[in-house]
């Protein structure tokens, strides 16, 4: 049933007088919380690095297919939050901005040359490059603000950029669709040999 | 505008007016009517992740066990956790985070990996998740003299809680959503992980 004018009309008045009558928002709850949450959602965000790989490995999913389309997002999280485990114990890990940029490099390639592995193969694949992403990003929370909050905004950001990858994906169904993923491929392995460049200059 | 539209209208507007005439005591002080730690106890739930999240996981994964289990654990998870309350009242034992991480990692995992679960191990899950966190908000608490009123509305809110959730979740068919759930346990369970390495972190 669709609303009537009326209806919408009487709703819009309701937003625009909830609106004007603004209060104290009480948002303090925890010194550092609000922060923190924003910090983690950032994050992920902030770094062209991560969110080329990130995006990548939906992408890469999506050309895949089932099963491949949710083992990626659902391994992915773990093993990079292993890897910023890694990093807040202090286990050193050499090569993370090489690693970093070697993610993009390989998972532009296999968008690019819509590679198929066995599902095993992607998902260790994926999972070795998460934990140099999860170990750079991961541990890096701001002082003074909220572990917990930053994790969680880290996690639900990066979660955010895989579904952004799938969905773009799921132009796979179509002739064209293919096409414009395996150029996408090609400007995520491009960015991923910048950064390769910007590790070594 | 119909005449009879109109009409009701000019009911509503007079009722309306009837009502500002008739000023009561607003009893919005919440000391007065002792309602006060109550709302404290229910708004804990929602300001604190470290509760909250559990709860939805375990929420979660009585959902995806079916309706059975799911009312098993509507009852004994907020039971337990008020239990769990008044206990850590009458204690003085510091808190423990890191035992929190573990509540995180092991509902993400069992949701993530879709775990085969015996009902009386999920109900036992519930009991220690409910008895623990509890166990944590009632060390907090013990210094209010009404901790207990307090205990309740966080019972209470985590039963609606997991109701909303459980229920959420149980009558999901479709591959895509039961997916969706999934990739939520794994989310709970990377925060988990991340967690117990802020717990152990290591100072630079």
């Amino acid at each position: 049933m669709n609303p009537s004018k009326e209806t919408i009309a009487r709703l819009a008045s309701l937003c625009i007088t909830l609106l004007v009558y603004a209060q104290a928002a009480q948002a303090h709850v925890n010194k550092g919380e609000a922060a923190g949450f924003l910090s983690g959602l950032k994050h992920p965000i902030s770094g062209l690095d991560h969110v080329v790989a990130m995006i990548a490995v939906g992408l890469w999913g999506a050309q895949l297919g089932a099963p491949a389309i949710w083992v990626l997002p659902v391994a992915f999280p773990m093993v990079m939050a292993c890897g910023g485990m890694l990093g807040l114990l202090g286990v050193p890990l050499p090569g993370i901005e090489i690693g970093i940029a070697a993610s993009a490099i390989l998972l532009g390639a296999a968008v690019m040359m819509e590679l198929r592995p066995p599902i095993a193969v992607a998902a260790v694949l994926v999972g070795f490059f998460a934990i140099f992403h999860g170990y750079a990003h991961g541990s890096e929370l701001p002082a003074g603000q909220s572990g917990l909050l930053y994790s969680i905004g880290f996690v639900m950001a990066t979660g955010c950029l895989h579904g952004v990858g799938i969905s773009i994906g799921l132009v796979h169904r179509w002739s064209w669709g293919q096409r414009a993923l395996r150029l996408a491929g090609v400007a995520i392995a491009l960015a991923g040999i910048f950064f390769m460049w910007k590790v070594f200059a | 505008m119909s005449r009879s539209v109109a009409h009701h209208r000019a009911i509503t507007l007079a009722f309306a007016l009837l009502c500002l005439l008739l000023p009561a005591r607003a009893e919005a002080h919440l000391p007065s009517i002792g309602l006060g730690p109550v709302y404290d106890g229910i708004f804990h739930l929602f300001l604190s992740p470290e509760d909250l999240i559990p709860v939805i996981a375990i929420a979660l994964l009585a959902g995806q066990k079916g309706a059975a289990l799911g009312r098993r654990v509507l009852w004994t998870l907020p039971v337990a956790w008020f239990l769990g309350g008044f206990i850590g009242m009458y204690s003085a034992h510091p808190k423990s985070s890191a035992l929190t991480c573990v509540s995180f990692l092991v509902l993400g995992l069992c949701i993530a990996s879709t775990a085969k679960i015996a009902p009386s191990v999920l109900t036992g899950l519930a009991m220690l998740l409910g008895f623990f966190h509890g166990y944590l908000n009632g060390t907090g608490v013990s210094r209010f003299d009404d901790g207990t009123y307090f205990l309740l509305g966080l019972s209470l809110a985590v039963f609606v809680v997991l109701a909303i959730f459980s229920s959420f979740v149980i009558p999901l068919h479709k591959q895509w959503t039961l997916i969706v759930v999934r990739v939520a346990g794994s989310w709970i369970a990377a925060m988990g992980l991340l967690m117990l390495g802020w717990t152990f972190r290591r100072a630079p």
